[in-house]
């Protein structure tokens, strides 16, 4: 282990600033960007959903006024 | 009974397209004068923005020229397709028997004729402004004569792409300026070289040596997108 | 040989693949990166000469490894669409081009935040950093010109050119940026190539590596598929899928 302690490994030997804000950025992209995929399929599959649902029920409207 | 069709080899087609283009171009005159004009404007516009002072506009004259030239380059490359768009005869293009990549660059040629090569010539006379030494002045104009054909080339591809959309302007700016770092590069390269005393032999050679690949590439690609324009 | 091909380039067979395959990249993917970023800044011993700040390094290179990568997946995608009009691969084009964007700026802000403590500026204009900066706007041109075509199939086709002709332009780009580089500032002491990385340091960056491969295989598999809900939500077996969720859930 490199660091003594973990308020060490916090500190990084005054180079916090760099290494947690790049490490952050990355962070924050790569679980924003795997989110996203998720709420993304999400949303698809509720519009899609309601598409169908709305489509059923015009059809059925059809039906009844020929 | 058969129909005999005039047979008009590809040499006749090309030589066509040309006269055509370089017709069209020179009754529109400004078409041709403002990036000139445009290239001239923002020349002087460093000397205001910077500093008159000559030994720092002679060190970075070499660069200012040649962006300039690109952006003036640049902006003319919007009109490459557009008005043969607008009428209908790009279209026309893509329907004759010739090879379309063929005919693009004879299109290419012409627009190289009306501003590269008339912004290399004028490239010395500014260079004179910028207090650049008189012994560059020939490399000057030979790379950006070697350079705004790459350049031209190489724009026609992102003008292609974006021809067929109603605001292309900034669009293709962001496509094709990126493209033409290379030969930014050894461009005001080869004039720094000069200025330092340098040979500037590697660096024309270099810009050659774009020039040919762009001349063996881009018109596959400016055909391709031109098709991707019309029929999209 | 050419009849897997054509399987894989059909929507309904490639969904169902990639569901059988992807919680598997996840799992891959997320192993890999908590054992790497452990790995990487609390066991790897810190550098004698740069101290702690590198330790950027296990995000910086994958970032910019992956940058790259994508830019030719990308490119490779456009082709197999335009030659054999293969649909799936222009979804997979579509859905890697913001990731490689988001990478290549992964890479261009550690880049800067590592030049910070190593050269005492932001920016500097390094080759690497340049070329990055470039191909970060390639990038842009590409996005921008898939969203600017009214017609999908448009859009894909140009953007396709487009990815071709910049990978054909990025070797020469990067050739030349290290050309002009070497130029104007010789002997600059560059971020990451040096003599002989020791393996403690250079086994975590090689998980980093493996990790965000994994991370990218995951991530464009989950949203092709979404991309193949998107765009074939019309299809008989698209409508089938859609009305079994709802029925579970």
């Amino acid at each position: 282990m490199a660091f003594d302690s973990f308020l060490a490994l916090l500190a990084m030997e005054g180079h916090a600033p760099y290494v947690w804000s790049a490490w952050g950025l990355t962070a924050v992209l790569l679980i924003g960007s795997a989110l996203y995929a998720r709420a993304e399929r999400r949303h698809l599959l509720r519009d899609l959903q309601r598409r169908q649902r709305r489509e059923r029920h015009a059809g059925r409207e059809d039906a009844h006024e020929s | 009974m058969q129909v005999v069709e005039p047979k008009a080899g590809l040499g006749v087609a090309i030589a066509a397209t040309v006269k055509r283009d370089l017709t069209l171009m020179l009754r529109r005159r400004s078409e041709v004068i403002n990036p000139l004009v445009f290239f001239a404007l923002v020349i002087t516009l460093f000397p205001l923005g910077i500093s008159p002072d000559t030994e720092l506009l002679a060190a970075i004259a070499p660069g200012l020229l040649w962006v300039a030239a690109l952006l003036a380059t640049q902006l003319s490359l919007d009109t490459l397709f557009r008005g043969d768009y607008d009428d209908g005869s790009l279209e026309q293009l893509l329907l004759s028997p010739q090879p379309l990549p063929a005919l693009v660059l004879s299109k290419v040629l012409v627009h190289w004729l009306l501003t590269g090569l008339p912004l290399a010539l004028m490239a010395p006379v500014l260079g004179l402004m910028l207090a650049l030494p008189v012994g560059s002045f020939a490399v000057l104009a030979l790379s950006l004569a070697l350079g705004s054909a790459s350049l031209s080339l190489i724009g026609a591809i992102g003008a292609a792409l974006t021809v067929g959309l109603s605001r292309g302007g900034v669009l293709l700016s962001l496509l094709v300026l990126p493209l033409y770092i290379p030969v930014l590069i050894f461009g005001a390269g080869a004039v720094q070289v000069v200025i330092l005393d340098g040979n500037a032999a590697p660096h024309l050679a270099i810009l050659g040596a774009q020039l040919c690949l762009a001349l063996m590439l881009s018109p596959w690609a400016i055909a391709a997108a031109l098709r991707i324009s019309i029929n999209g | 040989m050419w009849a897997f091909i054509h399987k894989l380039g059909s929507p309904k067979w490639f969904y169902a693949i990639s569901a059988r395959l992807q919680p598997w990249f996840w799992a891959l993917a997320i192993l890999l990166l908590l054992v790497g970023s452990v790995w990487g800044l609390v066991f790897a011993p810190s550098d004698y000469q740069q101290g702690n700040s590198f330790r950027i390094i296990y995000v910086h290179v994958p970032a910019a490894i992956l940058a790259q990568s994508c830019f030719v997946t990308m490119a490779v995608a456009g082709v197999i669409f335009l030659v054999w009009k293969i649909k799936i691969a222009d979804m997979a084009a579509a859905v890697i081009a913001p990731f490689g964007a988001a990478m290549t700026f992964v890479a261009l802000f550690s880049g800067a935040v590592w030049g910070m403590p190593t050269w005492g500026t932001w920016w500097v204009w390094d080759a690497r950093l340049t070329s990055m900066l470039i191909q970060l706007f390639l990038y842009l041109g590409v996005i921008a010109l898939r969203g600017a075509f009214a017609s999908r199939d448009s859009g894909s086709r140009a953007a396709s050119v487009l990815a071709l002709v910049g990978v054909v332009n990025i070797p020469i780009i990067k050739y030349s940026v290290d050309w002009w580089n070497t130029l104007h500032q010789p002997a600059t002491f560059t971020l990451t190539e040096r003599p002989a990385m020791p393996v403690e340091m250079w086994l975590p960056l090689l998980v980093m590596v493996l990790g965000f491969y994994c991370f990218f295989i995951a991530l464009t598999l989950t949203r092709t598929r979404n991309e193949i809900l998107r765009r074939e939500s019309a299809k008989r077996w698209v409508r089938e899928l859609v009305a079994g969720t709802a029925r579970r859930g």
